[in-house]
């Protein structure tokens, strides 16, 4: 028996002991995504695999792929084979995380000579070989080294042969290992800080505290979708897609307490790395759902146990392998825009408009910062605007549904011999509307040196911008060229030629709400700040006289 | 305590003196004795306030400006003015291409979850953000030299603007400030009244976004931080005072007012840094290790984790959050800084019913002008003084000694017309619910703030000081699921207190690159010679020949990191072998902190602090009392319970009474002159030896505290 209180302070306890986990890793990491974006999750899993909690840091795909992959881990590992200062590996894109890049680690916490749960960890590690992070790859065997569910650490010894071969097949070899270094130590402290706890309360098991959280976490979630009308909410949303476009097509079922999702209808798989593993697919959409109608409920296996999802098999959002999938996350991105506009049916004023996305570039360059030859590879990720809301304007340079932190340009330029030159909010690029979309970013980019830079372009929303909702307009889409004035395609790798520079601009939110109802003071506002041009602002807003 | 003597034989009187959002307080320790004085916060000249309070502390003590050995001051004003947005008008220059850099932020959504978020404003708008054309690169190198036909355009709009600060804010000048000095040589030349803050100066290190906001927030406090320190100092000294004015720092320290004035940034956080330095003497004069304290005045409550006596501290913060308990919400600030969650809930915050019929609390403050309705002073919504004035927790003819007799009328009137009539409530149910949700609120920012620190709060002791502490401690003790609470003497002033605590200490941190493997001493010695001597001529101008100790850390991490550890070094000089001593130090400590090192990774120093001050005082000792015993109440007055919503006659006992020693049964108010400690049923106190009241769960309580079991069936 425990009191119900003792319970809820041992829950919120859980989760931060798992942001501390997130902490340790991010202070330790190597890379700049890791270190400086957060490109993680973190969580802590029961002994059937089960997500009890997870950092509050983290980023949507990653937090609800792991969810769903610590189980796989028991087939090579059962739990009653696990011993303390083991950690498990693996970076297989359909039962894990959707690409080669990021890998899963899970590492068993002891209480006394005890097993009690499981630490996990999926992280983005910026290069494992292949072609690298990009959409060029035709299947799964150009795009880097696959590590199937294996051993990373036996008993605190670190499994030197696997961490060899990852580091002889990576460009960025320092950050892989520290990377991965940085994860197992806090999968460490998450296992000592749960001991603590655990001798705080008096407890030697998680067993009353995980059914606690799991059956609040399950009926709070169940209310919340018995709120929604009953009944299939249909979307279909058009994107840019590589060789054509995509059509995402979603039926979304209400019925019983419990949300499903099919993407019948969805254009069939790319030949280039776009496509999308169905667990990725869940994992942003369900994300979406989540945020609006219980954004409240801490995040586990409960909470995503009342979503499913189903799509045609070799569709771009289920292929089979051994499709190429590296740039899984543009699509995916995409996602909760989709089954909002089926959420938007059912519970109206309650979501957003499209939003205009993250861009990441990965650059990569053969010319280290003092002019000596070194191979060197830097992903950067940058915002785009938020769709807007029904009671406000979206957030500007923020992205939806990615919620990683951008790299500084100070951190950029001290770890790439690139130089960032501008990187500014984009005038005009916010949906007009009641509520005004976010506005995107420009970003120039060019090499230190006089180097020719090879860059991979995985940009969405170049022929289809984020669309409003409710009678807002469209945001601007985004555009892709050299600052001499070159237009660059929007997908695959390009050469940034020597002295030249990238001009990138990211795509604004979608507005919300008819643009006749927006308030003249919030018009002349952007105006005067430059957001909006005074000749856009009269185009689009009848009552603004300037 | 022990009476302390200067070098002469003469008795050293020492001064506190700390401005908040409602009273300017202040606190005189002389020969063993204390006294403290409260006025009004004057916040038009907050210096007439401060002067007001410190004659009056000075008359009360029979002495004179003259035989103060050391006045500390501390102030919120600066913090006010950010989360107010009340500072100066305001420009910043910036590199062509990233005026937008301190709107843009972090582009993360703090809330994963909130698709309705919203994130801060940043403090100069887009129209004022003048960007002009010059580029450094890594390690300052110069990719494109500044363009002063830029600068002067520039200079121009700052004229015709009217601007009355700026902020220079350029890429990678952690590394190199030449341009930012530039740039502050021609504003100088052509608009010398113009107050310049460089963010290579301000806060010299990476990371452009929280770098930029440092020096935006200081611009925008400098013109009026500077201008009332200066007329203070000038105030004082045209009073007698002879002794050093120091001023207290966010960290903790002490420094003098030229620098005060040109980084008044770093004050931000003084008056409740005092604070956590008083709770933390409190602790170990009675003799507590672990302990929260709960700082509450006017306009915020600050709540602070102390472990064996240190108050956390952390080296950014965030001012103005606009979602309270939200890390990422409001605008980050890199300096040394106690380490607190602040919430805007205190005596003077106006309670209302939200839109979805609930009763709410601040964030907006009457503050002391126009104050709360019972002040009759113009308020016209209710806030929490109110709130316990109608039930009866404060007594209105004793309010700050029965210098401000209180309208208890007009308060429920006021209350019953804003919150009651909206709820269906009397003027008592209506005062109760505000003073459950104030308590509410405070008790979820303490649990916050000890999870985010990873700490455990039950088996502490809650520390009360601040006006209305006391009012609120022991409901807040309650909801946090703790059993004890420690209101001291010097309550109603407890950061004028902590100010007396505080060593008198100076931090300068400076970047420069090394790498461990080659590394230069000499440009080393160099610069920690010419850190220790800047840090030292601060400190000698106030630390009365006391002996100072240097203590140096170096800012360190693997080459390809981020985040760096910090390590202290030795304090002589340095030689090339010194390199692998760091590494060792540093190797010790990550492996402390991450259990494994990274084998083969050159190991880089980023900054290196040096950090001067004396010693910090020693805690007062107590003897035991002589002999326990039960205090009578002196009256007995109707007060309207929150927790049970039942009137119950309390025991009043008037504190300056009760000796050491003294058992007070609740139900009980205890009250002082500047603030009442509420007992209420179920809880008992006692008079600790030094003073303080030690307030505990009856027994009986502890047993029969309900909660809902969770069976596991």
């Amino acid at each position: 028996m425990r009191s119900a209180i003792d319970l809820q302070i041992m829950w919120n306890r859980l989760i931060a002991v798992c942001e501390e986990q997130a902490q340790v890793m991010i202070r330790a990491a190597f890379s700049p995504p890791v270190r400086e974006s957060g490109d993680i999750s973190a969580g802590l899993f029961d002994l059937k695999g089960r997500m009890l909690a997870q950092a509050v840091t983290g980023t949507p795909g990653h937090i609800n792929s792991m969810a769903q992959a610590v189980v796989h881990f028991f087939e090579e590992f059962p739990v009653d084979s696990m011993r303390p200062g083991d950690a498990y590996v693996t970076n297989d894109p359909w039962l894990a995380s959707g690409h080669l890049n990021d890998v899963t680690i899970v590492t068993p916490a002891f209480y006394g000579d005890k097993i009690v749960g499981l630490f996990a960890a999926t992280v983005h590690l910026v290069d494992l070989g292949g072609r690298g992070m990009g959409p060029d790859g035709k299947d799964i065997f150009e795009e880097g080294v696959a590590i199937p569910h294996m051993h990373l650490a036996r008993e605190g010894v670190i499994n030197r042969d696997l961490m060899r071969l990852l580091c002889a097949n990576s460009r960025e070899p320092l950050q892989t290992e520290g990377d991965i270094l940085a994860i197992i130590a806090a999968g460490d402290e998450g296992a000592a800080r749960l001991v603590e706890m655990l001798e705080e309360f008096g407890e030697d098991n998680l067993d009353v505290l995980g059914k606690y959280i799991l059956e609040t976490s399950l009926a709070a979630t169940e209310e919340a979708i018995r709120k929604l009308p009953e009944g299939i909410y249909r979307n279909k949303m058009s994107i840019d897609g590589y060789e054509k476009p995509v059509d995402l097509v979603v039926a979304m079922e209400v019925r019983d307490g419990r949300i499903s999702l099919d993407f019948e209808g969805t254009t069939e798989k790319s030949e280039f790395g776009i496509n999308v593993p169905i667990i990725y697919t869940g994992a942003y959409s369900f994300y979406g759902i989540k945020c609006v109608i219980a954004p409240e409920v801490p995040s586990n296996h409960a909470t995503l146990s009342l979503f499913s999802v189903k799509a045609p098999k070799n569709s771009i959002v289920n292929p089979l392998r051994p499709a190429p999938v590296s740039a899984r996350h543009i699509i995916g991105h995409a996602l909760p825009d989709a089954v909002m506009g089926c959420l938007e049916q059912a519970l109206p004023g309650m979501t957003l408009a499209e939003s205009g996305m993250m861009w990441n570039p990965y650059i990569r360059g053969t010319i280290g910062f003092e002019g000596e030859d070194r191979y060197w590879e830097f992903f950067s990720l940058i915002a785009g605007g938020m769709g807007a809301r029904s009671t406000k304007d979206g957030l500007n340079a923020t992205a939806f549904p990615a919620a990683l932190k951008g790299i500084p340009v100070e951190a950029i330029e001290n770890t790439a011999p690139l130089v960032v030159w501008r990187k500014e909010l984009r005038p005009d690029s916010g949906g007009v509307g009641k509520y005004r979309g976010g506005a995107g970013q420009t970003v120039e980019i060019g090499a230190l040196h006089e180097t020719e830079l090879t860059f991979k372009a995985m940009f969405e929303r170049i022929d289809n911008p984020a669309k409003g909702r409710a009678g807002g307009s469209a945001g601007a889409p985004g555009t892709v060229r050299l600052a001499s004035g070159k237009k660059l395609n929007g997908k695959g790798q390009q050469v940034i030629p020597k002295g030249e520079r990238l001009v990138i601009e990211i795509p604004g939110g979608g507005g919300y709400g008819d643009p006749a109802e927006r308030d003249v003071e919030a018009i002349a506002q952007d105006v005067s700040s430059g957001l909006v041009s005074d000749e856009a602002a009269r185009s689009a807003y009848p009552q603004y006289q300037g | 305590m022990t009476e302390g003597k200067n070098a002469s034989g003469k008795r050293i009187a020492r001064l506190g003196v700390d401005i908040g959002g409602t009273f300017t307080d202040a606190a005189l320790e002389v020969g063993g004795s204390r006294y403290t004085a409260k006025a009004l916060t004057t916040h038009q000249a907050p210096d007439d306030g401060v002067i007001e309070a410190i004659e009056s502390v000075l008359r009360d003590a029979a002495i004179g400006f003259e035989d103060l050995d050391l006045v500390v001051h501390g102030t919120t004003l600066a913090t006010n003015s950010l989360i107010e947005r009340k500072g100066a008008k305001t420009a910043m220059i910036t590199t062509a291409g990233f005026r937008d850099t301190i709107e843009i932020g972090v582009e993360y959504r703090f809330d994963l979850f909130d698709l309705f978020l919203e994130l801060p404003k940043p403090l100069v708008d887009r129209e004022l953000r003048l960007p002009v054309r010059e580029r450094l690169g890594v390690g300052g190198r110069t990719l494109q030299p500044l363009n002063e036909e830029d600068v002067a355009a520039v200079i121009e709009r700052l004229r015709t603007e009217k601007v009355e600060s700026v902020a220079v804010c350029f890429l990678h000048s952690y590394a190199s400030g030449v341009h930012e000095k530039r740039v502050r040589d021609l504003i100088k030349a052509a608009l010398p009244d113009i107050s310049v803050s460089l963010s290579s100066e301000v806060a010299p290190e990476m990371r452009e976004y929280e770098r930029f906001c440092t020096a935006v927030a200081n611009a925008y406090v400098q013109p009026k931080m500077a201008s009332y320190l200066f007329r203070l100092e000038q105030r004082l000294k045209e009073r007698g005072l002879r002794s050093s004015l120091l001023m207290m720092l966010s960290g903790g320290g002490l420094t003098d007012v030229a620098t005060a004035a040109a980084f008044p940034i770093r004050l931000v956080e003084s008056g409740p840094a005092g604070g956590a330095l008083f709770a933390a003497s409190v602790a170990a004069e009675n003799g507590f290790d672990d302990v929260i304290s709960f700082d509450m005045g006017g306009t915020t409550a600050k709540i602070c984790l102390i472990d064996d006596g240190r108050p956390q501290t952390s080296r950014t913060f965030e001012v103005a959050r606009i979602y309270r308990f939200k890390k990422g919400s409001g605008t980050p600030i890199k300096i040394p800084v106690i380490d607190m969650v602040e919430i805007g809930a205190g005596g003077g915050s106006i309670a209302h019913v939200d839109s979805l019929g609930r009763v709410a609390i601040g964030p907006q403050s009457a503050g002391s002008e126009p104050g709360p309705v019972a002040f009759s002073r113009g308020g016209t919504e209710p806030t929490v003084t109110d709130a316990n004035l109608i039930l009866s927790r404060i007594n209105p003819a004793g309010f700050a000694g029965g210098r401000f007799p209180l309208d208890k009328d007009a308060s429920s009137t006021t209350m019953l017309r804003t919150v009651g009539e909206k709820l269906g409530l009397d003027a008592s149910y209506s005062a109760a619910a505000v003073a459950e949700m104030v308590e509410e609120n405070m008790a979820a920012a303490a649990r916050v703030h000890a999870i985010e620190s990873g700490k455990e709060i039950r088996n502490r002791v809650l520390i009360a000081f601040g006006g209305g502490a006391p009012l609120h401690v022991a409901g807040v003790m309650q909801k946090l699921g703790m059993k004890r609470f420690v209101v001291p003497r010097g309550a109603g002033v407890g950061s004028a207190v902590g100010f007396l605590r505080a060593p008198v200490s100076y931090e300068v941190v400076r970047s420069l690159h090394q790498k461990l493997s080659r590394i230069n001493a000499t440009e080393v010695n160099a610069l920690l010679q010419e850190m220790s001597a800047s840090a030292r001529a601060i400190v000698e101008k106030a630390a009365n020949d006391e002996p100072l100790q240097e203590i140096r850390m170096a800012s360190m991490r693997y080459v390809g990191q981020g985040h760096e550890i910090t390590v202290s070094i030795p304090s002589g000089r340095f030689t090339e072998a010194e390199g692998l001593n760091l590494r060792k130090a540093f190797e010790t400590r990550y492996r402390e902190i991450y259990r494994r090192n990274v084998s083969g990774a050159d190991i880089e120093v980023l900054t290196w602090s040096v950090l001067i001050t004396t010693a910090v005082p020693p805690a007062a000792q107590y003897t035991a009392p002589s002999g326990d015993y039960v205090a009578e109440p002196s009256s007995y007055r109707e007060v309207f319970e929150s927790k049970t919503a039942k009137i119950a006659s309390y025991g009043i006992h008037w504190r300056p009474d009760l000796k050491p020693g003294a058992r007070i049964e609740g139900p009980a108010v205890i009250e002082e002159e500047e603030t009442s400690t509420v007992i209420p049923t179920g809880m008992s106190a006692t008079i600790l030896p030094s003073g303080a009241i030690l307030g505990e769960l009856n027994q009986s309580e502890k047993a029969s505290v309900r909660v809902k079991e969770y069976a596991d069936a």
